[in-house]
């Protein structure tokens, strides 16, 4: 703590802020007392990423999941026991910056609407790492 | 589902950004009131109020019913509340996402560590 900052950003124990900041806009924050590239490589390594997508009380585990970590590289999660019932998300990463950033679209459909959720910029100089998300229409 | 409740959503985020609107729910909240009943009460035409009314009906915030030539208006709640219930349930699909990521990203610092020392020695 340096003293220079204003009021300390939500820590991990304090679980997830839920921010309307628009009527088409939701923003979700955590702070996760790690060093980003842990998170980073939680995120974007397949191994990993499906041992916390898919939490217990979802209900559903995680069928497959691909992903192609860069800008413009696609992913695809499928949710479900099997093929059959398997219910499948899908987008590109937008930004793609290892450790810093990571920022992709949900298009789940033809409109390409959906989410873009990541690590914001100034997340360097958090102590912790803080991840946003924000849904957008 | 997503693109379903986003379509939703749009609806109902829209239909709430209007200052009359947002009048006519409150006001409706105290009671149901004919069209002609708001129409009075926000100093507007029938057709302008009817406007409104049809943006709320259509978003699922106002239900009217016509008995004889009397066109009553009255608050469809439940709606509001599935809107809220949907970002409760989001929050805390998220929420438990990041205990997951928690549990994960703490471990993987163990591992860290661990490898860090064997590494020096």
């Amino acid at each position: 703590m340096d003293g220079r900052r204003g009021p300390e950003p939500a820590r991990a124990k304090d679980g997830a802020t839920v921010e309307r900041k628009s009527d088409r806009e939701l923003v979700i924050t955590r702070s996760f007392d790690a060093p980003a590239h842990l998170v980073y490589k939680a995120w974007t390594t397949p191994d990993l990423f499906r041992r916390w997508w898919a939490p217990k009380s979802a209900g559903v585990p995680l069928f497959s999941c691909d992903m192609d970590v860069r800008a413009g590289g696609g992913y695809r999660v499928a949710f479900g026991h099997d093929a059959a019932s398997a219910h499948a998300f899908f987008g590109k990463y937008i930004d793609v910056i290892p450790n810093v950033r990571l920022a992709w679209t949900n298009e789940e459909g033809e409109n390409g609407a959906g989410m873009e959720g990541g690590m914001p910029e100034q997340f360097a100089q958090l102590d912790g790492l803080l991840v946003t998300l924000q849904a957008s229409a | 589902m997503v693109q379903y409740m986003n379509a939703r959503l749009d609806a109902t985020f829209s239909a709430l950004a209007d200052t009359t609107r947002r009048g006519i729910l409150e006001q409706l909240g105290h009671g149901s009131a004919s069209v002609t009943d708001l129409a009075a009460k926000f100093r507007m035409t029938l057709t302008g109020i009817k406007k409104h009314v049809v943006v709320l009906e259509q978003a699922g915030l106002v239900t009217t019913e016509k008995v004889g030539r009397v066109r009553t208006c009255s608050l469809g709640l439940r709606r509001l509340e599935e809107e809220a219930g949907w970002i409760e349930r989001y929050r805390q699909l998220w929420e438990a996402r990041f205990d997951a990521l928690d549990k994960l990203v703490e471990e993987l610092k163990c591992r860290e560590k661990a490898d860090g020392r064997k590494k020096r020695t």
